[in-house]
């Protein structure tokens, strides 16, 4: 499927939402507005928004602890996200979760998580979930190079090749697991490879190209939804920024100039220029983008701001779905 | 004050015949008559379909390949597939065949069923069931004889179960399955062959309610999974003495039912806990503890657990046999209290 205008330019919007919502999320982190580790995708946005355009409205899928952008990807409203980067009741986890931990259930994210893999076989599980009940949804599971080396990935990829589970593993290889290179810990040198050992196509893809990644990735969403199973899409993307910010690494692990190289395929000055050229977008247009994208980052952390953190005497709510009363209350 | 589940309506399919059931069979009979009362129960584990321990047999047949599942050797895959069933319309059940198996699902029960209802900020309800049956005592050694109820217990967001009855077993078992929050049900290998005859009407046993088994005056027993029939016993031997001792079965570890503990010890003073699981951070230890804090004032002796020590279980049977509670180790332990 070629994307269409609206859909290209749809593409940049979410890019560049996701670009400036975790730019001025560094800020506020480094004021001490944002409380906590914050992982950004900075240089990783087009391998989120194809990923994620790719999907349908009902579909599911999970993160990563890198994963603002995923559910803005799928369309998330950035109010609630960024308030729950706060720590605020109005928080889309009502100030539990936090940045590595959001999730939209409205939008079909069903959460992301720290603990690396660990969510991967819960993407399958939604699979498995839209099989009984006999929906056509499909599941995409987020993982980076370094999950890609954890038994949750692998037993969870036979476990949809086995039972043809509608899934996509959905990898975001950014080369750099905190500080191992993926040449240090991985047994092949492309993820994708990892496919045929579990008799599903895997697919390399270029994460700098979001129209690339689309693709590849609708490819593989279709051949879920058709019941034909999963695919592994590799998309080879890198993270620019550090491990997260903030985190001291004491030791130098990778080269300034493979940084550089990598900064000058930066995704987004990329494909505005594309769109420009191709005759999308104008330049004006996408000058419109980013001032609108601007201004709707502004209000959300507005919203933040004006958001009361959750009370304290909230702090069980949510524990049990029927309140068990811990017995310091019963006192 | 306690967590308590109203009597759901009954199901039209329970089936009445042959209601005198083991333990094994009560919990087939649970997950079959919830199978047949909700399409959403689904149930998956290790060569269920098989019905290899006996709570499984023919429900392949009767409910079809989607629903009844052999999984993999993958704990960890399936433990956190479930919470993505969970998560999206399905109350899967997890037979997780043997109780130390629940290891190498640990992080999907922590991670993600424990956590993703709070941390998400109850945007989903994680309605899943992890049976495991607690091996011990057969010589079956150090990895397949823990009782691992207690880890569990420190993880908020799991509720835990441990029936020492096929009734208990049944009706807390259909509790759980319709339960919106992640259960675990450890059952006791032990108490496999025990019959009972069960109600011919439906019925459910509710989480957080425990039950008197006895009544007495002099001594409070509580006791845990296969320890309830020996605190039994052991009841029935210390009247002899002229020892009225109380046996309590808190049935659910979480939530526990601490007013009908402290209603108890309130009235005994004394208190006798015999918990099958090993003595450190144990049930035993927690109740012992929180009756201590609370009752203190009332209490006319220390509370004396009688736990299994903190060693792996060894193979060989006159290393293994002494090591559990024994009727004898709860009568002296009564005793202890009173002298």
């Amino acid at each position: 499927m070629t994307p269409d205008a609206a859909l290209l330019t749809e593409m940049y919007r979410r890019m560049c939402r996701i670009r400036v919502f975790e730019e001025r999320a560094i800020e506020l982190q480094r004021k001490g507005e944002i409380p906590g580790a914050l992982h950004t995708s900075v240089n990783q946005e087009a391998a989120v928004v194809g990923a994620t355009l790719a999907l349908r409205h009902d579909d599911y899928m999970t993160g990563t602890h890198r994963s603002h952008g995923h559910p803005i990807g799928k369309g998330a409203g950035i109010n609630r996200l960024m308030a729950e980067l706060m720590g605020k009741a109005t928080g889309v986890c009502q100030g539990r979760g936090g940045s590595m931990h959001l999730a939209d259930f409205s939008v079909g994210s069903l959460g992301e998580s720290g603990i690396i893999a660990s969510a991967v076989p819960v993407a399958v599980g939604a699979g498995i979930s839209a099989q009984v009940r006999g929906t056509d949804q499909v599941s995409l599971a987020f993982f980076g190079d370094g999950a890609s080396n954890a038994g949750a990935i692998h037993e969870s990829m036979n476990m949809a090749a086995i039972w043809k589970v509608p899934v996509v593993f959905f990898c975001e290889n950014n080369q750099w697991a905190v500080t191992t290179s993926i040449a240090k810990s991985t047994s092949v040198a492309d993820i994708a490879q990892r496919a045929v050992a579990y008799g599903f196509p895997g697919v390399i893809v270029d994460g700098q190209d979001p129209v690339a990644v689309f693709t590849a990735t609708t490819e593989a969403v279709e051949r879920a939804r058709r019941g034909e199973g999963p695919t592994l899409v590799e998309a080879k993307t890198y993270r620019t920024l550090e491990h997260a910010e903030g985190l001291p690494i004491p030791a130098k692990y990778r080269e300034e100039s493979e940084v550089d190289a990598w900064r000058l395929r930066d995704p987004l000055p990329a494909f505005a220029k594309r769109l420009v050229s191709e005759g999308v977008l104008t330049g004006r247009q996408v000058e419109e983008i980013d001032r609108d994208v601007d201004l709707e980052v502004d209000a959300a952390i507005k919203f933040a701001r004006d958001s009361e953190f959750p009370s304290v005497e909230s702090v069980f709510d949510g524990l049990f779905s029927d309140p068990i009363v811990p017995l310091a209350r019963l006192r | 004050m306690v967590n308590t589940v109203a009597a759901p309506a009954p199901t039209s399919a329970a089936r009445r015949k042959g209601r005198r059931l083991t333990y094994l069979g009560a919990i087939r009979e649970a997950q079959y008559e919830e199978m047949s009362n909700d399409p959403s129960v689904v149930l998956l584990g290790e060569d269920i379909e098989a019905g290899m321990f006996g709570t499984s047999g023919g429900l392949r047949d009767e409910f079809g390949p989607a629903r009844v599942r052999d999984t993999p050797i993958s704990e960890l895959g399936f433990c956190g597939a479930a919470v993505g069933m969970a998560m999206t319309g399905l109350r899967p059940i997890v037979d997780l065949s043997i109780a130390t198996f629940t290891y190498a699902g640990f992080d999907a029960i922590v991670s993600q069923a424990a956590k993703s209802g709070y941390m998400f900020g109850a945007q989903a309800k994680i309605p899943v069931v992890y049976r495991a049956a607690m091996f011990y005592g057969g010589s079956d050694a150090a990895h397949h004889s823990d009782r691992p109820y207690a880890t569990f217990m420190t993880v908020p967001g799991l509720k835990i179960i441990a029936p020492s009855s096929p009734y208990d077993a049944m009706g807390l078992l259909k509790s759980a399955i319709r339960d919106d929050d992640p259960v675990m049900c450890f059952e006791d290998k032990n108490l496999w062959g025990i019959r009972e005859t069960l109600p011919e009407e439906e019925f459910f046993v509710p989480l957080g309610k425990a039950a008197v088994k006895r009544e007495g005056s002099d001594v409070t027993i509580v006791a845990i999974a296969g320890a309830v029939r020996l605190a039994l016993q052991a009841a029935e031997e210390l009247n002899g003495d002229g020892i009225s001792a109380e046996v309590i079965d808190p049935r659910s570890l979480v939530p526990l039912d601490w007013p009908a503990i402290f209603e108890s010890v309130s009235k005994t003073g004394r208190l006798v806990i015999a918990d099958p699981a090993s003595r450190t951070c144990s049930a035993a230890s927690e109740i012992a503890a929180t009756v201590t804090e609370e009752l203190f004032g009332q209490l006319k002796h220390a509370p004396v657990r009688v736990t299994t020590p903190d060693v792996q279980i060894p193979f060989s049977p006159p290393l293994e046999r002494t090591l559990y509670p024994s009727v004898t180790r709860i009568v002296d332990a009564a005793r202890k209290t009173i002298r």
